[in-house]
């Protein structure tokens, strides 16, 4: 047996270069005065860092994965469903995961106070939704598609339409809030938010793809969006792996 | 085995706080809890200007140093400690964190970290996390292996001060005192 001061932890792998933006982005305006400005200091993975929460059972209402039932009427918009899978870098399912977003509406308007561009609210819409990932690590969402919006980042600025996710995984090391994005987007050149992300082919990962199987006839348009979080490094772990299978 | 590369961070925007907050959010540990107390403080950026679209999370020990959590290798704590709380800011850049002591958690290599809670800050214009760590003036941090790693002149950023109702632990994003953050 491991003694307390002996055990093995998960060790959760370095992601490749150029998978997440740099914190400061000058394109990208609001970076310039929130970026810390000095080094990161390394935080070796200790027992805090492997563990994290494992939320979600509980915390979930009957329409919370279903974003036009949750008022009396429906709301605006084409209907989409959104679906995918949560994993880690090794393929692994992260099961029984919270999975939250936000976005906005068909007009592209937040439900928010600061949103005060001039499209309007829809009564039958929050534009927020929750869903537990099943044993197979997928999340099931239905919603409307969101719109585009300006912003006041740049002239002409306009954010290609997207839906904001935040996914626990299992570990702190893996907590990660991102955002989707839809095929063909004719807004992602001019957008700083999107091209943030170094590596070309990270960035197509934030973007969902057309899934004709996944469309319902005469209801849905369907996407697919799988969410991949770090891996745990093989080495440390293949014994128990063998053991697993 | 196979091998996926992981999805891209992105900011979590100006409007967060329609998606992300709990109404028990802010409580780890609900108000009553004996021995709870509160860690407040601001959030502010390179100008000195509060931060009122910003969200923290934490994540803790419960009070003997044990995580509810299958990868705790001494075994997965028992109790329905909660261990993670989250709080956006208000208008005037402040949150909350109801919570317990954490324990005392070991290290690498048969050291013991001294109290801590591992903090998640999240804000428009961050397109990623910062990650820090709370700790705790009125306890003892000479022998904790993070700090040791922080320049000496940088650590008090990472030291929350005794106050009336618990704790008070700011978040400079950048400039001066600017917050030490990790890369994880």
């Amino acid at each position: 047996m491991a003694t307390p001061t002996e055990f093995r932890l998960p060790r959760y792998g370095e992601e490749p270069e150029g998978t997440h933006p740099p914190l400061g982005y000058p394109g990208y305006r609001s970076t310039a005065l929130r970026h810390p400005k000095q080094d990161l200091v390394l935080l070796p993975q200790m027992l805090t860092e492997v563990t994290g929460p494992l939320l979600g059972p509980g915390r979930l209402g009957e329409f919370d994965n279903d974003l036009t039932r949750q008022h009396a009427g429906e709301p605006q918009g084409q209907r989409i469903i959104v679906t995918g899978r949560l994993l880690d870098g090794d393929g692994r399912p992260v099961r029984d995961s919270l999975v939250e977003i936000w976005q906005a509406n068909a007009g592209g308007r937040y439900r928010h106070t600061g949103d005060r561009w001039p499209s309007p609210l829809d009564p039958n819409f929050d534009g927020v939704g929750r869903a537990l990932t099943d044993s197979d690590g997928r999340y099931t969402f239905t919603t409307i598609k969101p719109g585009a919006y300006p912003w006041k980042n740049h002239d002409n600025a306009w954010r290609p339409a997207h839906i904001h996710f935040s996914v626990f995984g299992s570990a702190f090391t893996q907590r990660l809030v991102t955002q989707m994005y839809f095929p063909d987007d004719p807004l992602f050149s001019q957008d700083p938010i999107f091209n943030s992300i170094p590596d070309e082919k990270a960035r197509q990962r934030m973007v969902s793809r057309y899934d004709h199987e996944i469309t319902q006839s005469e209801w849905a348009l369907g996407f697919q969006f799988d969410i991949v979080l770090r891996g745990r490094d093989a080495s440390v772990f293949e014994e128990e792996e063998d053991e697993d299978e | 085995m196979t091998k996926l590369l992981p999805t891209p961070s992105q900011t979590v925007g100006p409007y967060l706080s329609i998606g992300l907050p709990w109404p028990d959010g802010p409580h780890v540990v609900p108000e009553g809890t004996p021995g709870a107390f509160w860690i407040r403080g601001i959030v502010r950026d390179g100008n000195g200007d509060p931060v009122p679209d910003a969200m923290i999370e934490t994540w803790q020990a419960d009070p003997d140093g044990g995580f509810r959590h299958p990868d705790d290798p001494r075994g997965e704590a028992s109790g329905d400690f909660r261990g993670f709380g989250r709080c956006p800011t208000t208008p005037e850049g402040t949150y909350g964190i109801h919570t317990l002591l954490p324990g005392v958690v070991p290290g690498e290599g048969g050291t013991a970290q001294a109290r801590h809670i591992d903090v998640s800050v999240f804000a428009r214009g961050l397109l990623n996390r910062c990650v820090t760590r709370i700790y705790f003036e009125d306890q003892d941090n000479s022998g904790d292996p993070v700090l040791a790693t922080v320049p000496a002149e940088r650590r008090g950023t990472l030291i929350a001060a005794k106050t009336e109702d618990g704790y008070r632990f700011d978040v400079r994003l950048q400039g001066e005192g600017e917050t030490v953050f990790f890369r994880v």
